[in-house]
């Protein structure tokens, strides 16, 4: 049972921990949006677009920063106990998470003016939609911090499969293209970054909902039984 | 006290505590207390509603609650504190290695002498600090001599982590302390007649967080020496001080369990809102 929503019997403690879920929806938001915005940039080959997704991960960082000072500081003038002191840690935790997510948007807006010259994703075609699936993690992921669900985190740690699968798959086609066109290598080189870069926000993601389980169950998440490793594939 | 209550009875009892004694798990040292199905009377107003616990050696026991829940109650029924409450009533079973110590043959000057007590003020003797340390050993015909009582009184100083500070003033009188160190001449005091449990009952709620530290502290350096029971209100002390945590609401055992894991995943609903401070 967590957070029955009674409220502290000191007030500025709500309104602590409420300013601090605010900051994480608000930081979830912003990470996601640059997820959409890096992919919409590298499809419609925006270059404008993608600076603007460079400029704006400053405020992720920000964001990272404010979340982390008043976490620190709730824990040391309130010391919170039992689901209180799980939903901080993993706050502090998150917000992390979070940030690199951010960053991995800002990396692939950067790359998008090195894959100038095919204004089409090729061998990569699968891209937006492995996009649209890891920024659907992210989005469900912080959904169940700011609703308590462990189940919906349960979910979106098992969903992440999908994203690996996605990585796997565009990992052959980008492979065999290489292989096909020794010339374009450099910038199928930068399309396989660019899902690797997402794979690993799907992986960002089951930490985000990793941390929302223990905070909701004071246990820690189940493991996952995984599926084909896409590193393994370097193997064959 | 064989009178054992009805184990269907309507008494509020969550499920995993209040009929059932808690499972003490390996690691836990040996057995010293055990309480089973205790009930508190005053007069016709029932304060302890079926609590059993068990207390070792080898873990500092916190109790909590909000004020009236019964805390204090039961931890005086451990050494029979409440015999001297005409209107108290007692019933379950309470052991001290196996004894019963509500047996009619219990001697409870003798029982009080190994289930020590110290309270919430500091309470020594208006004696010299020598005379505060040497009472109990004296009446209990603990020492043989002079030199074996001088060596009582320092021993029990130096494990209450006193004797530094007073050795050169043994003779002045033991109220001139402060509340601190009062405090630690009680536990003195109480360490004096070699007891087997020692019950704190808020013992530092009347001092200063530097006095609060030493004792603290000095609890931590007893454990395993003596099986220590502390009823406290504070529960980051209860969290720094303690292994077990009891947590006690309107007299019945809510949750008792792994200090670590009442503090961060407790079971029950009311703990954790006694805990997080939405008590209320």
């Amino acid at each position: 049972m967590v957070n029955s929503g009674t409220e502290h019997t000191v007030k500025a403690f709500d309104t602590d921990i409420n300013e601090l879920r605010g900051m994480v929806a608000e930081i979830g938001g912003r990470s996601e949006q640059a997820i959409a915005k890096a992919m919409r940039a590298l499809e419609k080959h925006d270059l404008k677009l993608a600076a603007q997704v460079v400029e704006e991960d400053k405020l992720i960082d920000e964001l990272e920063k404010r979340i982390d000072d008043l976490t620190f500081q709730t824990i040391a003038l309130r010391a919170p106990m039992a689901d209180d002191l799980r939903e901080l840690i993993a706050t502090f935790k998150i917000s992390g998470v979070v940030e690199r997510i951010g960053d991995y948007a800002k990396n692939i807006a950067k790359r998008v003016p090195v894959i100038a010259s095919t204004h089409k994703l090729g061998p990569a075609s699968l891209l937006p939609s492995m996009s649209n699936v890891a920024s659907e993690l992210v989005r469900d992921s912080l959904e169940a911090f700011a609703r308590r669900d462990a189940d919906l985190a349960l979910e979106v740690s098992e969903r992440d499969q999908v994203v690996d699968d996605f990585y796997t798959s565009i990992f052959r086609s980008v492979i065999t293209y290489m292989i096909e066109n020794p010339k374009d290598i450099g910038e199928a080189a930068h399309l396989l970054f660019i899902a690797k870069n997402l794979e690993r926000i799907g992986d960002h993601a089951t930490n985000v909902a990793e941390m929302v389980y223990f905070a909701a169950k004071g246990e820690p998440m189940p493991e996952r039984d995984r599926g084909e490793n896409p590193t393994d594939l370097l193997e064959e | 006290m064989t009178e054992l209550i009805d184990s269907n009875s309507s008494i509020e009892s969550p499920n995993m505590t209040a009929s059932t004694a808690p499972a003490i798990s390996a690691g836990d040292g040996p057995l010293k207390m055990t309480t089973r199905n205790v009930d508190v009377f005053y007069g016709d107003k029932q304060a302890i509603k079926d609590v059993s616990i068990d207390v070792t050696m080898d873990n500092v026991t916190a109790f909590i609650g909000p004020s009236g829940c019964g805390k204090s109650t039961f931890l005086r029924c451990m050494n029979r504190m409440n015999d001297t409450i005409p209107i108290a009533r007692v019933t379950g079973e309470i052991t001290l290695e196996g004894e019963d110590i509500y047996a009619p043959d219990m001697d409870v000057v003798q029982l009080r002498a190994r289930v020590g007590m110290v309270f919430q003020k500091p309470n020594p003797f208006p004696k010299s600090i020598y005379d505060n340390i040497a009472y109990g050993p004296r009446i209990h015909g603990l020492a043989n001599s002079k030199d074996e009582l001088d060596n009582i009184v320092e021993t029990s100083l130096q494990r209450a982590g006193l004797w530094g500070e007073v050795q050169d003033r043994l003779q002045d009188s033991g109220t001139a302390l402060s509340g601190g160190q009062q405090q630690r001449l009680c536990i003195a005091r109480a360490i004096a007649v070699d007891p087997e449990v020692i019950l704190m009952d808020e013992p530092c709620s009347a001092l200063d967080p530097i006095a609060t530290a030493k004792i603290e502290e000095l609890i931590h350096e007893l454990r395993g020496k003596y099986a220590i029971v502390i009823v406290t209100h504070n529960m980051q002390q209860a969290a720094r001080v303690s292994q077990r945590t009891a947590f006690f609401h309107l007299g019945t055992l809510v949750e008792y369990g792994v200090t670590s894991e009442i503090f961060t995943n407790p079971t029950e609903e009311r703990t954790r809102d006694y805990i997080t401070g939405r008590y209320g």
